[in-house]
């Protein structure tokens, strides 16, 4: 079982490496905000990953139910702030 | 208990598979944000899921754990969705034009 944890969590990494290209290349601001929330949607089943291999995952439970919370907050609190500077659309040309 | 987790955690990766190749290839600011709320979500879910099997199978799991991780599962439910919304009312007020066939975002 910790051996199929592992595999999984490596093809998880390797996956946000995935998302992280888009972050990179996104043309506009937002689609970099929407690709920041999944990988830190996605960095709370790693962190439930790394509890359940070093056994005592009730301290992991908790560091990921309060990151996720984090991450939910700064999305919101991110969108917000974008959403009335209307310069930052389109100015990198169409993706 | 073993194989359920087995078979939750690798659906959900399959998923979130998806979700990042639709990431990537959408041409459009609505699309990319579409596949990136609906999969992410859903492919969180089910790893949390096979997460709790694991635990289950590994012999260790209390009743206390399992409802942490469902209340984890249950918050994910509803703030990804909301979050994933804020986002689009932000990209819609910010001036993002919809992608349509002829011109590019015309």
């Amino acid at each position: 079982m910790n051996s199929f944890i592992t595999i999984a969590g490596v093809t998880l990494i390797g996956l946000m490496l995935l998302v992280l290209i888009r972050v990179i290349k996104g043309p506009t601001v937002i689609d970099r905000l929407v690709a920041v929330n999944v990988i830190g949607t996605k960095s709370i089943v790693l962190l439930l990953f790394s509890g359940i291999l070093f056994g005592q995952l009730d301290m992991f439970v908790d560091i990921a139910l309060g990151y996720g919370l984090l991450n939910f907050i700064v999305s919101i609190a991110a969108s917000r702030y974008y959403q009335h500077r209307k310069c930052l659309e389109q100015k990198g040309g169409n993706s | 208990m073993e194989y359920a987790a087995f078979f939750f955690i690798v659906v959900g990766l399959i998923f979130f598979l998806g979700t990042s190749i639709g990431l990537l290839r959408f041409p459009d600011f609505y699309t990319r944000m579409h596949a990136a709320g609906k999969g992410d979500t859903l492919s969180t879910v089910l790893i949390l899921a096979g997460c709790i099997f694991a635990v289950g199978s590994q012999g260790d799991l209390n009743w206390i754990l399992a409802l942490k991780i469902l209340l984890i599962i249950n918050f994910v439910f509803i703030g990804c969705p909301t979050a994933t919304h804020a986002m689009m009312d932000a990209g819609e007020r910010a001036g993002a034009k919809p992608w349509n066939k002829k011109g590019e975002n015309k």
